[in-house]
């Protein structure tokens, strides 16, 4: 693999341009297609501080997490900054999701599930004895692979996390239901059948349903896995639009397996990769441009010129 | 090369007439054995449980030719050994219903509460330990439970609530039906709560749910359909048991919702007629047809009930 690199530089080279090509192109459509009534997000940090001045949200310090024995992620130190998207890019296995999920302690649900080392937000560590699960889950939403409407109404998913927080007020759960599906870009498409079934709408709309719902619980971060996974392309874009722009208001940290996605969406990438030993590594991490352009090491820059997957 | 090899066609006639045509005989007996069989295997059960439904309808109707339905289905009073000879069923229908009642009012919290308890709480340590033991309380013979009820649980009622309580009783019997049919119950909703998928209770504990939470409004609703199937199954059983009442709930046909009263169910008066020396051909004698006959309708209509249920409020997921 050494020589492969070596004896053919410019081969990478290509490629990597076409990626960011395609990124390029993209963004230009979509600008165009951007319709005026769309809502706009007040323009916040992400347009005038650089990310490298933009106070830390999520940080992991010598982090290390094991299913029973079994070391999945190993020596994780990361500082990921507040209201930017952050992707996490890495082959299959690498422990991405795992990684993802230690910041909602999502893996608490699995048996035998362990972390070393702290993991922090905001400076709180979030391993703590006293720290409340339930609360640190809604400030920490998370959206997952494949959508998961729960089995009732549009407008009780909604609700469903502000009523578990005791708001009972029928006009406050109203303005709560118009004001996340608006800003997931759902409103419009299902203002008229708020009472039906969240799982009888299409795959690419359940998934904005997701969005909304979690955007209800009004976290601070929102973690996403894979969220186009299972989606048509049309509504994959939907929702990378939807990232972009809800990255201004909210810390994201996306798991992808796409890298144009990764390039298009985010402003910061982390990249995993797992070892001999099946434990998953941060690589490299740092401003999405130099990890896609000029990556400092070179299982990035393997990964991304798609020398393995 | 190529056209050399279409000189003559690789598949001869005579070639492929001896693998299509002449077949494997053997095999296709042997085949048309096993299916045989196996059908044979499933008539069993079918060709039996249609005997059943013949000798009842059968032996009922000689009854009903003396006794009118109507009398039968509305009367009061269940004397048949007494004269005058009274055959009003509902004295014994009552009798089921109030033991089966108290029954499932004890099996169908304490069932779903174990099966909640198992599905989202106990560790999985734990619930390869509960679980075996529920199955065995499930194999425990009922004759055992019947004379749990009458010698350990009636006097323990006496002592500690009714002390005027008679000793059969349709309140003890009820209760440790109950804890009879609480595998049934149990078992049959903590599958349904399995088959709930994983992504289900993710979301909600992702939107900051408790456990609790996510068992009551995620979990089971979800499997609502499953659990009211588990608990009309564990009624229809409570309805069809026979050797707890007649040990323990007495044998006096009456109409009565009081659980401390001796009563008598459909199944307690069959099995008293069955060992008694009654005659055949007489009217008793054919009486335990018409009430087996208006039992297994009961129950019929309660597995149809469950089966309604879970095609109606099966949720997709």
């Amino acid at each position: 693999m050494t020589n492969g690199v070596t004896e053919n530089p410019g081969g990478g080279e290509t490629r990597r341009a076409s990626i960011m090509t395609t990124v390029v192109s993209l963004e230009g459509s979509r600008d165009r297609e951007r319709s005026p009534g769309r809502l706009a997000l007040p323009e916040q940090v992400s347009d005038r501080v650089p990310v490298a001045e933009r106070p830390v949200s999520l940080s992991t310090q010598n982090m290390s997490l094991y299913y029973g024995e079994f070391r999945a992620l190993k020596d994780i130190t990361v500082e990921i900054p507040e209201r930017t998207v952050t992707a996490i890019i890495g082959a299959s296995g690498c422990g991405k999701s795992s990684f993802l999920r230690s910041f909602n302690r999502m893996n608490d649900l699995i048996p035998g599930v362990r972390v070393e080392g702290s993991v922090e937000m905001a400076g709180v560590p979030i391993y703590d004895r006293r720290v409340d699960v339930t609360e640190l889950r809604r400030v920490v939403g998370m959206v997952f692979q494949r959508p998961n409407p729960l089995p009732m109404s549009i407008y009780e998913n909604i609700t469903y996390g502000p009523r578990r927080r005791g708001v009972r007020n029928r006009a406050e759960l109203d303005e709560i239901v118009e004001r996340c599906l608006t800003q997931a870009a759902l409103w419009d498409e299902v203002k008229d059948k708020l009472n039906q079934e969240g799982n009888e709408l299409s795959g690419g709309q359940q998934q904005r349903l997701c969005i909304a719902r979690t955007l209800a619980v009004e976290p601070d971060v929102i973690l996403m896995d894979e969220p186009c996974s299972a989606l048509d392309p049309a509504s994959t874009l939907r929702i990378e639009e939807l990232m972009q722009e809800l990255g201004h208001e909210y810390t994201i940290l996306v798991v992808t397996h796409n890298m144009q996605q990764a390039a298009r969406v985010s402003e910061m990438t982390a990249f995993m990769h797992m070892e001999e030993d099946r434990a998953g590594l941060l690589v490299e991490f740092g401003p999405t441009t130099e990890i896609f352009t000029t990556p400092k090491e070179k299982t990035t820059e393997d990964y991304i010129t798609g020398r393995f997957s | 090369m190529a056209e050399a090899s279409f000189s003559a066609s690789r598949v001869s006639k005579e070639n492929l007439e001896k693998r299509l045509l002449s077949g494997k005989r053997a095999e296709r007996g042997t085949e048309t054995l096993i299916h045989m069989l196996l059908l044979a295997a499933t008539v069993v059960s079918i060709a039996t449980t249609l005997g059943i439904v013949f000798v009842l309808v059968n032996e009922s109707f000689r009854f009903f030719q003396e006794v009118s339905v109507i009398e039968f289905l509305t009367g009061t009073k269940w004397t048949p050994r007494f004269q005058p000879s009274l055959f009003g069923v509902l004295p014994l229908v009552a009798g089921t219903v109030l033991v089966a009642a108290i029954a499932i009012l004890v099996a169908a919290p304490v069932g779903l509460f174990t099966a909640i308890f198992l599905s989202e709480y106990a560790p999985n340590r734990l619930r390869r330990v509960v679980k075996p033991m529920l199955e065995i309380l499930a194999g425990i013979p009922t004759v055992v439970y019947g004379y749990f009820a009458l010698t350990f649980v009636t006097p323990l009622l006496q002592t500690f609530l009714f002390p005027d309580m008679i000793i059969f009783n349709a309140l003890s019997a009820g209760l440790v039906m109950g804890v009879m049919i609480i595998p049934i119950v149990s078992s049959l909703s903590e599958d349904a709560m399995l088959a709930v998928p994983r992504s289900l209770r993710e979301a909600a504990y992702a939107l900051g749910a408790t456990r609790f939470e996510v068992a009551t409004r995620v979990v089971t609703p979800a499997a609502l359909s499953g659990i009211v199937a588990a608990i009309i199954l564990g009624l229809s059983r409570a309805i069809g048991e026979t050797m707890l009442v007649t040990i323990a709930a007495g044998a006096t046909p009456r109409l009565t919702i009081d659980p401390r009263e001796s009563i008598q169910t459909m199944t307690a008066y069959i099995v008293q007629v069955g060992f008694g020396e009654t005659p055949q051909g007489t009217t008793i004698y054919y009486t335990i047809f018409a009430v087996a006959l208006l039992l297994f309708v009961m129950t019929l209509a309660m597995n149809i009930l469950g089966h309604l249920v879970v095609r109606r409020w099966r949720q997709a997921y």
